[in-house]
């Protein structure tokens, strides 16, 4: 069920990647990856954070985990600002954020056990016994569906979907109120995204987990999310209500987004008509000065291309940030 | 209907001889290709669609690769021929030639230190023996027709000044230069974005009205599929679960598997729902060779029969046919 007690609350986040270049590495501009997005995470909800490659989704994920440090902007965890205190207190806060990440391959360590693997979370902690460690991992294996015995096996024994149970088993070893999941299943086989897919809900009911959940695919994250946000070039374009979103999309990019996912169903797919967007995203070291989707916008006017728009609350909990929508 | 066949396959075996022993990636695929037509190919990783097509092309490598079995006639220029049965200079005619290619990944398939322009020249060099000028015309013609902006000025660029989506827009360009009967799409839009898939898949629409090419379209996404397909064959474990017309498959699946796929997947147009339906189990081990229907240890309708013997594939409606022994409209194993 969700609350409406906010966990997370993000303000005006920034994190630019410095480009050095020239004879002396001086700093010679910046990858706005993401550029000054401000929204909240409620606490048991999933909020999905879709966008194409390069628009800022995994970068605000792991931003706001500090696993980079932010450039600018505020990341209030249960009160506490992540962004103002010492590594030392991070540390405190860490057992309750967790990540899932996308590539089941390259996340597991290949020389260690399963068991070491998911243990190793319990191991920095330092707050069990090694029995007791044991036990726990037993039991987070079974919890994801897994063979306990499966603890002496290496991760090259076991399928994607299995890597990528073993990865949640490792999330949630510390019992963490919140996860960042960085495109959990799309490195997955269809019949496989739908078994990790309902066992991240089961555990989101069992545990009132927090998720952010990043992805490209717009109807995973219709099904998985309670509200949704549309990144485009390191800002955030539209958030509202996973309903409200697909049934009133706002913005024109959103809009174009909905109508290029493929339906499947051929009858639907003949009836349908399709906003194609020209062009492709800008690039992040140099946005367009006004609205940072004006140069692919079929609706831009010419305040488009002069003055960013503000990000505004259009409807109730529908925030858009576009020139051309009305509020009401 | 006169409708002309350019390519059959019949009964293709391919496997690969590995350290760890036999993989019997494509183990009796038999189909066929209409002139103009559109089939996609649809599995999971390992199923061996790609295989499949590889087969028929000759580009298996081997070892570790055998194409143990079957034939393949193409229709081509110089009349019906088994495609198996050709020399390697013989096939890379076919290829570039008259079947045409575009990859999931374009980066690795273009040459970096070769401009875009002079990699879709030479193969209208080597294939129609054009001129270096006429092929430089020909050439700017085919950007412009892939929707590439400024063909000129582009000609003379890099593979790496290219995005994702103009980079496979290129390969299509390629595919196409030489006016090929066929072109094979191995999920070439996989590694896009949405709104660039889009623009891809309707480039293929267009095409294949203009052009009248006949497409082989391998993909995992069952989506895309279904406003680009003529015929659909679902694959499974190196076997050919189901072939039907698109409208027949999503609206009268014969086969568990497929089933499952379109029950798996989640849809835009649908009410938000709890739960989705997903497919216990996993993929079968291609190392370990089967006696029984390959999707027995994940059916809901599995019985005595489907452990006994491999299923072939029966008719079950009009150009559909399935490899199934349970009948799902009557809800009982089938007779004989």
């Amino acid at each position: 069920m969700v609350k409406n007690k906010v966990l997370l609350r993000i303000e005006n986040l920034k994190k630019y990647f410095p480009i050095s270049g020239g004879l002396l590495s001086r700093r010679v501009g910046a990858v706005r990856a993401v550029d000054g997005i401000s929204f909240d995470i409620k606490k048991g909800e999933t909020l999905g954070l879709v966008g194409e490659s390069g628009c800022g989704k995994s970068t605000t994920g792991r931003a706001i985990l500090q696993l980079y440090k932010p450039s600018s902007g505020n990341v209030f965890f249960e009160n506490t600002d992540l962004t103002k205190i010492s590594t030392e207190e991070l540390r405190q806060f860490r057992p309750k954020m967790q990540m899932i990440f996308q590539d089941p391959y390259t996340s597991l360590n290949p020389r260690h056990s399963v068991g070491k693997i998911i243990a190793e979370p319990l191991v920095i902690q330092g707050l069990m016994s090694k029995q007791q460690r044991k036990d726990q991992v037993a039991q987070l294996l079974e919890l994801v569906g897994m063979n306990p015995a499966f603890m002496h096996r290496y991760p090259h024994e076991f399928s994607s979907g299995q890597r990528q149970r073993i990865g949640i088993a490792r999330a949630i070893s510390l019992n963490p109120s919140f996860i960042v999941c960085d495109e959990p299943i799309s490195s997955l086989d269809v019949s496989i995204q739908a078994q990790v897919i309902n066992l991240l809900q089961d555990l989101q009911e069992q545990f009132s987990l927090t998720y952010l959940f990043i992805a490209h695919d717009l109807s995973m994250v219709k099904h998985i999310s309670h509200r949704i946000a549309v990144m485009y070039l390191g800002k955030i374009v539209e958030f509202a209500g996973g309903n409200a979103l697909f049934n009133n999309p706002l913005h024109p990019y959103t809009q174009s987004l909905i109508s290029a996912v493929p339906v499947p169903d051929p009858q639907v797919e003949r009836k349908r008509h399709r906003i194609i967007l020209e062009g492709e995203v800008p690039s992040p070291t140099n946005p367009p000065k006004g609205c940072v989707f004006s140069t692919r916008c079929p609706l831009a006017i010419d305040t488009c291309f002069l003055a960013p728009p503000e990000y505004r609350e259009v409807q109730p909990e529908h925030f858009v940030a576009c020139h051309r929508v009305r509020a009401g | 209907m006169n409708t002309q066949l350019i390519l059959e396959v019949k009964d293709l075996v391919t496997k690969f001889y590995t350290l760890e022993g036999v993989v019997h990636a494509v183990s009796g695929v038999s189909f066929d290709l209409e002139e103009g037509e559109t089939l996609a190919i649809v599995g999971e990783s390992g199923s061996g669609k790609s295989v499949t097509v590889m087969s028929i092309l000759g580009l298996i490598q081997s070892p570790p690769g055998k194409v143990e079995g079957g034939q393949a006639y193409f229709a081509g220029k110089y009349g019906r021929r088994d495609l198996l049965k050709l020399t390697p200079a013989e096939l890379r005619n076919v290829r570039g030639g008259q079947i045409g290619f575009v990859f999931q990944d374009p980066i690795s398939s273009l040459n970096p230190i070769l401009t875009v322009g002079e990699q879709i020249s030479e193969t209208l060099v080597k294939h129609l023996g054009m001129s270096g000028e006429e092929a430089q015309k020909k050439t700017i013609e085919l950007l412009e027709q892939v929707g590439i902006p400024d063909p000129k000025m582009r000609y003379r660029n890099y593979p790496h000044q290219f995005s994702g989506g103009m980079r496979q827009r290129v390969m299509i360009a390629i595919a196409i230069a030489c006016n090929p009967a066929i072109i094979i799409a191995d999920e070439a839009t996989t590694a896009l974005d949405v709104t660039i898939q889009a623009q891809i898949v309707d480039l293929f629409q267009r095409l294949r009205n203009v052009i009248g090419l006949a497409v082989i379209w391998i993909t995992h996404d069952l989506g895309v599929v279904a406003g680009l397909a003529d015929r659909v064959l679902v694959m499974y474990g190196g076997r050919v679960a189901e072939i039907a017309l698109v409208d027949d498959l999503y609206k009268r699946p014969q086969h568990p598997y497929t089933i499952g796929l379109l029950s798996a997947i989640t849809r835009l147009d649908a009410r938000r729902s709890n739960r989705l339906v997903s497919i216990e189990g996993t993929p079968p081990d291609m190392l370990i060779p089967i006696t029984h229907c390959p999707f027995a240890p994940r059916c809901p309708y599995v019985f005595e029969r489907c452990w006994q013997e491999i299923p072939s594939l029966i008719v079950v409606g009009k150009q559909h046919l399935t490899s199934c022994f349970y009948d799902l409209d009557k809800r009982r194993p089938r007779d004989g």
